[in-house]
Parts: C-alpha cells; structure tokens; sequence
C-alpha cells in the first residue's frame, strides 16, 4: 500500500499525517507541491492540515492551483483515494474535488479543542470501521471551518448519504453541523477535524487512527 | 491600465465578519447601522490596451482564482 503526502508552503500537518499513514501500513511518498507528477502506483493521497500559503486570499485557494494538483485531480477522477485534512480540506474545496466551500467562523475565533463528532455515514473506505452513527472524538484547531453549502447542495449531500460527519455541539456555524463530506464516488473525503492528531494511544485519545487502519483494511482484503 | 476587483459575500450568505464590525459601530453610538458586509478589493495593473479584452481577461481571472463563486460575487471594473 502507498499512500502520498503533499507538502505546501504553509503546511504543517504533513509530517504527522505521514505518521499516521504509516503507522497503517503504507509506504509514504513526501510530494512538493511544485511536482507535476504523483509517485507511480499510489492508493491514497493525503492533503495535510496547516496554512498553505499563508491562508492568503481565501484558505487553501492558492495551494488548489499548485502545479500538483492537476495530478490530484486526475488521480481522484481515475477512482483514487484523496483525504484532505482541515487546509486539506479548504484546498479540496477550493480545487472543485468536493462540494461546498469553508468560510471564517462564525464565533470569528480560531477554534482548538476535542470535538464530539457523529460518524454520519460507515459507507466510505474511510469510514467503514465505525457504525454508522458511532460516537468519536478528534481534535480541531482551525479559523475558517464553517462550512457552506446552500439548501439545493445540502439536500444532495444528505440524499446521497455524503456527510461523513457532523459535530455533536457545532463549533464553527457549519450548515447542517457538517464536519466532513465525501465525493459522488466516497473515495474523496474532506474533514476539519484532525484524525491524525489522535492517531497513537501513546500520546492520548486515538480514535482517529481508525481512519487509516479502516483504508489499509479496504485496500488488502483477507 | 488599472482594474479594480470587489469581492463580496453573496448575499444570503451570512457574513460573521461584518456582524462583528456592525456590532462595534453600536457599541460606538453609531446605532443608525442596519447592516454591514465587508468584502475585499482587489487592484490589477494590467499591460493591455483595450479595455474590453482586459474585462474579459480579469473577469476569467475572478472565475479561476479571486473569487470563489459558491459563495462569492464579483464586481470588475477597468479604470
């Protein structure tokens, strides 16, 4: 299993998120965001959390137009796994790779602590080692996570069973308490919590590692 | 030649920012406030020389990266 991890200006998220991957079972590839071109053979590619760019613009809007996120697009339009993670998120947003866009919250503070969550949906290969409705906990720590979506999207999203998770006490004005959503195909999966900031029960809660233990299990069936 | 972008918030979508700054105007006496919404200006110096292509060119740039259209709208003007 080989999953990559893109590197931005401004990321920092990415080396943890190399870990958690890791710590799974794949090989991990370290891509600069100036690359055109994805390692050969990939099954996941993970966009980290930080501020890319200096969240200059609109968060994540300028990292969406690095050289390397043509080869993003197309490796997500081929039917490969994509996971954004908090900026990861902004950036598949802003890239047209998901739906909706993450605008400042709407408390306007920058927000950091647990967050209850509610997996929303078990039918993603990122999510299918939790039940549906199970209850986790993951850190957050972002500015701009409040998401939107006007009704006619929220309406699809929910019909097409794509929000992965919703916060149990929303924390940032999110429509629909949306933490998470997934592409038509469920192998793109954006999210403003950090499951690789809760990955090692060495280091505390660890519920997020069931993300990447869940992939590597879809990858190599028994 | 100058262009001038504004970037706003469309409208429907709640703007927290400007809520912020309409409350500050209150608490400042300025209680005649009904609403504010604060967006973003952007100015482009542009080597072309017809105005009309330069709209074109700069309203092509609003759709590919200065505004994100799922929630913003877009003002272009050639100075």
């Amino acid at each position: 299993m080989k999953a990559a991890v893109i590197t931005f200006p401004g990321s920092n998220c990415d080396r943890d998120l190399a870990v958690a991957f890791a710590a799974a079972g794949f090989d991990v590839a370290r891509v600069w965001h100036k690359d055109s071109a994805l390692p050969a053979g990939l099954d996941v590619v993970g966009l980290p959390g930080g501020f890319s760019f200096g969240d200059h613009l609109r968060c994540g809007a300028i990292a969406a137009r690095a050289p390397i996120m043509g080869a993003v697009a197309g490796f997500a339009r081929a039917g490969g796994h994509v996971l954004g993670i908090c900026n990861g998120f902004q950036v598949l947003c802003e890239a047209g790779l998901l739906p909706g866009a993450l605008m400042r919250n709407a408390g306007l503070r920058f927000v950091c602590r647990p967050e209850r969550l509610r997996v929303a949906t078990a039918d993603s290969p990122f999510l299918a080692g939790w039940d549906r409705g199970a209850e986790i906990t993951l850190p957050i720590a972002h500015h701009d996570g409040n998401y939107r979506a006007d009704d006619a999207l929220l309406d699809r999203l929910r019909g097409e069973d794509r929000i992965a998770f919703t916060y149990a006490a929303n924390p940032n004005g999110s429509a629909g308490d949306i933490a998470g959503v997934l592409s038509d195909n469920r192998r793109v999966l954006g999210l403003m919590p950090h499951p690789e900031r809760a990955a090692d029960p060495r280091l505390g809660p660890a519920d997020g590692a069931m993300l990447f233990r869940a992939l590597a299990s879809v990858l190599t069936p028994a | 030649m100058r262009a001038r972008v504004t970037v706003m918030l469309r409208d429907g979508v709640l703007d927290p920012q400007g809520e912020a700054v309409r409350h500050a105007l209150g608490s400042l006496g300025f209680t005649a406030v009904e609403g504010v919404r604060q967006g973003k200006v952007i100015e482009l110096d542009l080597a072309a020389a017809d105005a009309t292509a330069a709209e074109a060119e700069v309203r092509a740039m609003c759709e590919k990266l200065l505004a994100n259209t799922v929630i913003e709208r877009y003002a272009v003007e050639i100075l």
